[in-house]
């Protein structure tokens, strides 16, 4: 049943280009829509019978060896979520039926290819959905068609290559003393294997090209030029999920159950972690795109969640993932928010705005939830996962790099303050006169997303025992 | 000289050719389908070599890498006029015409310099396997790779429509 994750999306975008035009391009909206939520659904009550039900016919053709643990869980339900939201948001963006119904096919085959990579447990099979990803990220980037959306979806290309590239030669490595390519299989060989230099030079390359994949410093280089130049609702998906998938997930599935931890590899997790949250709160402190500051805020932190893996602590990789999901969250949020704003202003320049509080209540409401949750204000989600983050570095002898963390959440809501105080406050110009808030449609998943924001830190007792204490099961501990 | 000599002779013949006119030709999707053609001859030589799954590995990677190649080229490229399309034709064959001649006289000298490496190979694969492999080990990475060439499918229509439409 678990294959349905990959086939369900898979098959949708193929009966979504059979004849029958109009009826396919009125049908395509709500099957996406069913399928997304569903997903969304389905990982909130996992124990649903439709989860475990067997499907003799479909097993009969399809045997895939899938897993899928509290980990996946996590990162299922933040594909479902934000891809609901791209939807949503895509109504607006991307009004004609011809160009929509692509546009709806092409996120159907990268949800088939992110849940494939968050769900296989080969690693060869992992690199296969990841290149799905990619292509399909590519597509969505270059989307709109315009010189700028080019240039970055083929610097994202490029990118993207030399890490797969990476991630190739590193499976060749592994391959020399693993008989298999299963996690299983490479986990016992690398333990016994007496070719520590051939296993430290796999394990080396394949984190460079997670580090690549998640746009982490000093891979960056692609990820604000993708981000600002993608439509918003391609914005939305990169900044929420994508990235998470393909890079974050894909470094923290391989180092806790593939390659271990070892002392050296803290080391660097550490070191690039700290070097990104520092270097992305310091060049999003120097943006006055709306679009480039949430890209580096993203690239900062993705860099919290690395130095949460690098404590080399299930309670660091607890916070590490409750982090991922918080920022999936109010990442999604702040992107639906500057396509809220965009769509209204035109201009995403935030020393161009000021007032729109007043014309745009439930964006400015959303926005400032964002933005204080990413800064690591109580009682916010992000709150609690930056302080278990901080709390676990503590705990684990890293006080450097807890102060750092620290101060990065200082610089992370100075910036915000900052936009907040341009975009939202003081007098409304002229222009911005006749401005009214938001479509729903736009509206819709920063309301949703702001109150999972605020739910999620209000009822974090409940979150703590019932959700997060299941996930270090998975870590072994 | 064997049956099976004579069969691999004649596959790795197809091989050099495709890839060739992967490089030669002028048109972006004959080349696209030189490069897939030259990857599927690559996939037969490895199966015949007993390296399945090296096979399957290679059949997946080229499936990723025909999209990606495709859609980057899409994106950078402008459409030729048909004097630039002719001059960049003569350039290309000015730059490459030595190139099977350089294959052919290697050819030869390997056909009289005897070189035997020593090596041991495993016994050859049976029938069955290519099949098993395929579809019961790595059915997985097979729904991926038709995945990944729905998706390049999807990039072409969406980025190539609108530019021919103009």
């Amino acid at each position: 049943m678990v294959s349905l994750l990959i086939l369900a999306p898979f098959f949708a975008a193929i009966l979504l280009n059979v004849p029958f035009k109009a009826l396919r391009e009125r049908s395509a909206f709500g099957a996406a829509l069913a399928l997304f939520l569903g997903q969304m659904l389905l990982m909130i009550f996992p124990k649903a019978g439709l989860w475990t039900f067997p499907v003799a016919t479909l097993d009969k053709f399809f045997h895939f060896p899938l897993r899928v643990d509290a980990l996946s869980t996590v990162l299922l339900f933040c594909i479902g979520a934000v891809l609901t939201a791209t939807l949503l948001l895509s109504l607006r963006a991307v009004p004609q039926d011809e160009r929509r119904l692509n546009f709806i096919s092409v996120l159907l085959l990268m949800q088939a290819g992110m849940n494939g990579a968050v769900v296989v447990v080969d690693l060869f099979s992992l690199y296969v959905f990841l290149e799905i990803v990619a292509v399909s990220s590519f597509i969505l980037i270059a989307f709109d068609k315009h010189v700028h959306a080019f240039e970055a979806a083929f610097k994202y290309l490029v990118m993207s290559v030399v890490a797969t590239a990476l991630m190739l030669l590193s499976i060749a490595l592994i391959l020399l003393v693993s008989p298999d390519t299963t996690f299983s299989g490479i986990s016992a060989s690398l333990q016994g294997s007496p070719n520590s230099l051939l296993v430290t030079l796999a394990v080396g390359v394949f984190v460079c090209a997670a580090f690549i994949k998640s746009g982490l410093m000093p891979f960056h280089g692609w990820l604000p030029d993708a981000y600002s130049a993608a439509p918003a609702p391609v914005s939305v998906l990169l900044a929420g999920v994508v990235t998470k998938t393909v890079g974050i997930y894909t470094l923290l599935r391989i180092v806790i159950f593939v390659f271990g931890f070892t002392l050296p590899l803290k080391n660097i997790l550490l070191a690039v972690g700290a070097l990104s949250a520092l270097a992305g709160a310091l060049a999003a402190l120097a943006q006055t795109d709306f679009k480039r500051m949430l890209a580096y805020s993203s690239i900062s932190q993705m860099g919290y969640i690395i130095l949460g893996l690098g404590c080399g602590t299930p309670l660091g990789a607890l916070g590490a993932v409750f982090h991922l999901f918080n920022h999936a969250i109010f990442k999604s949020l702040l992107f639906s928010n500057s396509a809220a704003i965009e769509s209204r202003a035109g201009i995403r320049n935030i020393q161009e705005m000021s007032g729109l509080g007043s014309r745009m209540p439930w964006t400015a409401l959303t926005c400032a939830v964002g933005s204080l949750s990413t800064a690591g204000i109580p009682p916010l989600a992000g709150f609690w996962s930056k302080f278990i983050i901080i709390i676990a570095l503590w705990m684990s002898g890293n006080y450097t790099y807890a102060v750092i963390a620290i101060l990065v959440s200082l610089l992370t809501l100075a910036y915000f303050l900052y936009l907040q105080r341009n975009v939202f406050f003081g007098k409304a110009k002229d222009t911005f006169n006749k401005i009214e808030e938001a479509e729903f449609v736009i509206l819709l998943p920063a309301i949703v997303f702001s109150a999972i924001t605020f739910i999620v830190g209000v009822a974090f007792p409940w979150v703590w025992n019932t959700l997060l204490l299941r996930l270090p099961s998975i870590f072994g501990a | 000289m064997g049956p099976r000599m004579k069969v691999d002779l004649i596959i790795l013949a197809i091989l050099v050719i495709s890839a060739l006119w992967a490089v030669m030709t002028r048109s972006l999707i004959r080349s696209a389908i030189g490069l897939a053609l030259a990857s599927a001859v690559l996939t037969v030589i490895m199966f015949r070599l007993s390296s399945p799954f090296a096979a399957v590995f290679e059949l997946s990677v080229c499936a990723g890498l025909i999209s990606v190649l495709f859609l980057s080229t899409i994106s950078l490229t402008h459409p030729m006029t048909h004097q630039e399309a002719a001059q960049h034709q003569r350039e290309r064959y000015s730059r490459y015409f030595v190139l099977p001649y350089i294959l052919i006289v290697i050819g030869i000298i390997f056909a009289f310099v005897q070189v035997r490496p020593e090596l041991k190979l495993p016994p050859a694969a049976a029938q069955t396997e290519v099949r098993v492999i395929m579809w019961n080990l790595r059915q997985v990475d097979l729904i991926g790779q038709a995945i990944i060439l729905l998706t390049g499918v999807f990039g072409v229509v969406l980025l190539l429509k609108e530019a021919r439409k103009k």
